[in-house]
């Protein structure tokens, strides 16, 4: 076992063994649903089900029951689509790239963080879907043989770059996702009855593959999880840099600007671990985590989030300082209108609720706060909503011709499909943390002995 | 205790006159041609200097135990940085002047920036605010003394932790280090299109801090790399194993990737949107020069694509397989070559804006990198001999020396 410092501080609370933590992570498999889980998917399923209507309505109808114009020809859609490609970003982040780095820590939120990646991302493809207009020739995204009739593709653009970088990004994250799910699966398997519950033990017993805990599956299955770790990390850095490049390709001042890509990149991770965190402080209380997602857990998503805010920061002000720099007067504009024009106050949130409110990270007791980290959480991830509204609106709303000028408002359709999206992600998730086990328990024990709180002071 | 070899002092002192013949040299040949040489040699010893100082930060304020084994290497290369602080500052102050034919900075020539002088630019006079000599200097000033003040403060915490132990220098660290990483995040942005970028002084790149940050992450996991090595081989760093080497090689090959990364996301956006005002910067690097009708080749065209080549992919290739990052003359042989791609790049980051058709790599370039490699060995390797090269009394030692992957 590996030698871990004293002072570094416990990530098991408790005098847990390790029947202790399999009681823990599958008790809320084995029991009812309570009533805060009840209330909560009520309303989320609601959030759905108008959404269900908005998007039937959309396809119905057609594009026009959105709130788009002629010059506003891209608002909510793009941004929304965004927004939950970005919120899936800490998902990968913590299951690849912390894994590389050996970050202990991880261990407690991986899959809670992986499972909103999929339903994240899940989201997000909705969006170019039903602004296809007819979702049944869905396919013609594909570069498929002419046989089919035509290839629709245009290789030169990056929409076409999203499709192949967001199925790979998916994939992988479903696969990494599942590898690791498999010996908790096993888990849950031997804990079930026959005579109780045949058809969930059966279920289980298919889902685990036939999982039997022997050192060569334990062998396979940290090599596996190594390589993946090895080809997601890439794709942290490819999915949103490709995403950016919707933008950052075109010459529209606002969007034309290289630094965009690793821009993007930070803001996805700094929107998704305050994702995480939003889902994380709820679940611990729902289903009685407390031992294992700790206030040390927090602070340190909190410390990524204060750096990853901070970056994002110094991107706003370099593109500021950069379009006056550039004597550029398209871009001079483009900036000047974002901060001071009709949309002033889009921009206003962004900076406040991404630059300023995360720099209370600073503080030791705010960091160290479930209360304060649970509403600056909520404030990022409003923050970051309106980063991409401030990007696509502002910058498309004054066009080159003056008398193209005009604004962007919602219609009921838009707001519909937006929270709709928002609760079928709540109901998704809500439903995997009474199906899954919501803590990778296989990997958690084998830290227990270096960092539960008890093992530590036996030291 | 390590000593300086008798080999390494020889060649510390050789190179150090070959250093210097090319300085004599270059002045006094083209003095023109000179100052470019100087300016970019700085910038990449800077850097490799600088970094030293966020490694440490680095690891400080993510709590990381593996490096602290090696953490005296850093330590040693932050020497360095007076130095080629100094130098750029000659650099500069120099140009600011136009003292010895130094014309980097085309922003800076007389009447520039005066309306109805044959000199004006429009676009240039439009930067004024940023772009003025004053300022300029000011802030280049604020930057060096800054980042030899966090070196010299981490520097002093280390030491004193050896002699008194307890944990207070550990948690003054983290604190250091933390207002070094937001203090460099705006210096070394803003240093970047100071000294380098506003050399083309009408185009701007947002990502070009970034993209600096990169190139310099890059050759400073590599030179500490190289130095470790070195001195395991002659028999110190008994806590140093292999898995140190493995995770200084994993990060020779991120930051490989991170700095092709922002290559491309820099060049392909620039590219893809083929917008005059930008897409200049890379004609003046890939296409040949047409001077009132005289066709003159692109000196920089191969170099552009073999240092973009060398730089990328030999890292991802040989660096790749895990065993690879436990292979020391794997690791040697890249990290040689990074540094020689990089010492390329960073030639091409310069001489075309200074420079134009005229540029070429030869004796007073490669001379004076060669001498300022001497100057490097002779002053970090001192700086080795002064301190015992393991730390004492910090709290992550006895983890970083059980590390094993």
């Amino acid at each position: 076992m590996q030698k871990e410092a004293e002072i570094r501080d416990p990530l098991i609370l408790g005098n847990k063994t390790y029947h202790d933590i399999t009681k823990d992570i599958s008790r809320p498999l084995e029991g009812k649903a309570n009533k805060y889980w009840w209330i909560l998917f009520s309303l989320s399923f609601v959030l759905f089900i108008w959404g269900v209507c908005s998007m039937a309505y959309t396809i119905g109808t057609g594009i026009g029951s959105w709130g788009l114009n002629k010059t506003v020809n891209w608002a909510w859609d793009i941004t929304n689509f965004v927004w939950w490609i970005g919120i899936g970003h800490a998902g990968t982040l913590i299951s690849a790239v912390l894994l590389l780095f050996r970050q202990k820590w991880r261990m407690s939120i991986n899959r809670s963080a992986e499972a909103m990646t999929i339903f994240g991302v899940a989201q997000a493809a909705l969006f170019p879907l039903i602004h296809m207009g007819r979702p049944w020739l869905a396919y013609w995204v594909f570069p498929i043989p002419n046989q089919f009739g035509s290839l629709w593709v245009n290789f030169n653009s990056p929409l076409l770059w999203d499709v192949f970088a967001i199925s790979t990004y998916f994939s992988v994250s479903v696969v990494f996702w599942y590898i690791g799910l498999i010996p908790d699966f096993a888990m849950i398997r031997d804990r079930m009855s026959v005579k109780t519950a045949p058809m969930k033990k059966q279920l289980y017993s298919f889902l685990s593959f036939g999982w039997s805990g022997k050192a060569k599956h334990w062998q396979r299955f940290e090599e596996v999880s190594l390589v993946l770790a090895g080809l997601a990390t890439p794709l942290v850095f490819s999915v949103h840099s490709i995403v950016s490049m919707d933008f950052a390709t075109a010459v529209i001042p606002g969007w034309h600007t290289t630094i965009f890509p690793p821009y993007f990149v930070l803001g996805a991770l700094f929107s998704g671990f305050a994702m995480v965190e939003t889902l994380l402080i709820i679940v611990r209380k729902v289903v009685s985590l407390e031992s294992y997602i700790t206030i040390k857990h927090i602070e340190y998503m909190n410390v990524i989030i204060l750096l990853t805010g901070s970056l994002v920061g110094t991107a706003y002000i370099t593109e500021l300082f950069m379009s006056w720099y550039s004597g550029v007067e398209f871009e001079q504009y483009a900036f000047l209108n974002r901060a001071t024009g009709p949309y002033w106050w889009a921009y206003a949130i962004m900076m406040t609720c991404n630059v300023l409110t995360p720099q209370l990270y600073w503080f030791g007791f705010i960091r160290r706060s479930f209360l304060w980290t649970f509403i600056l959480s909520i404030f990022v991830n409003i923050g970051m909503w309106f980063e991409r509204f401030v990007i696509i609106v502002t910058s498309l709303h004054r066009d080159f011709l003056p008398s193209s000028w005009t604004m962007f408002s919602p219609s009921f359709i838009d707001i519909g499909i937006y929270l709709g999206t928002i609760g079928f992600f709540f109901v998704l998730f809500l439903l995997y943390a009474r199906t899954f086990p919501v803590i990778a328990q296989a990997e958690l024990k084998s830290i227990l002995k270096s960092s539960g709180s008890e093992y530590k002071k036996k030291k | 205790m390590f000593t300086i070899t008798k080999n390494a002092k020889t060649l510390s002192m050789a190179l150090m006159v070959v250093g210097l013949i090319a300085l004599i040299f270059g002045f006094y040949t083209d003095a023109h041609a000179a100052w470019p040489s100087l300016l970019f040699n700085t910038y990449f010893y800077l850097g490799i200097s600088v970094f030293a100082v966020f490694f440490i930060a680095m690891q400080y304020v993510s709590e990381a135990a593996w490096s602290i084994v090696i953490k005296r290497i850093p330590e040693a290369i932050m020497s360095f940085l007076p130095v080629t602080g100094i130098i750029m500052l000659i650099i500069l102050i120099s140009a600011a002047m136009h003292f010895g034919g130094n014309h980097i900075y085309h922003w800076m020539e007389v009447g520039i920036m005066t309306e109805g002088t044959e000199n004006y630019d429009e676009i240039i006079a439009g930067k004024e605010a940023f772009l003025n000599t004053t300022f300029f200097l000011a802030r280049s000033v604020i930057y060096i003394l800054g980042w030899i003040y966090f070196s010299r403060k981490l520097k002093k915490l280390s030491l004193d932790e050896d002699k008194h132990g307890g944990l207070s220098y550990y948690k003054s660290g983290i604190k250091t280090s933390a207002w070094f990483m937001v203090f460099f995040a705006v210096t070394s942005a803003i240093a970047s299109w100071d000294w380098i970028m506003s050399i083309d002084a009408h185009w701007f790149s947002t990502l070009f801090g970034w993209y600096v940050f990169a190139e310099w992450a890059a050759i400073g996991f590599a030179t500490i790399l190289l130095i470790t090595l070195y001195l395991k081989r002659l028999g110190h760093l008994e806590n140093v194993n292999e898995s140190h080497i493995h995770d200084l090689g994993k990060w020779v090959f991120a930051f490989s990737l991170v700095w092709t990364y922002m290559w491309f996301s820099q060049f392909m956006l620039i590219w893809y949107a083929n917008i005059p005002e930008e897409v200049t910067y890379f004609n003046a690097r890939l296409q040949d020069y047409n001077i009132d009708g005289d066709i003159i080749p692109n000196n920089y065209k191969f170099l552009f694509w073999f240092s973009m080549i060398i730089n990328f992919i030999f890292p991802i290739i040989l660096l790749m397989s895990r065993d690879a990052k436990r292979h020391n003359s794997r690791l040697i042989l890249v990290c040689i070559i990074v540094l020689i791609g990089h010492w390329i790049n960073a030639y091409l980051l310069v001489a075309p804006g200074t420079l134009g058709p005229h540029g070429h790599i030869g004796f007073t370039e490669i001379g004076m990198g060669l001498g300022y490699f001497g100057l490097f060995l002779y002053i970090v390797f001192n700086a080795l001999t002064k301190v015992p090269l393991e730390v004492k009394n910090h709290p992550f030692l006895e983890e970083s020396k059980q590390l094993h992957t």
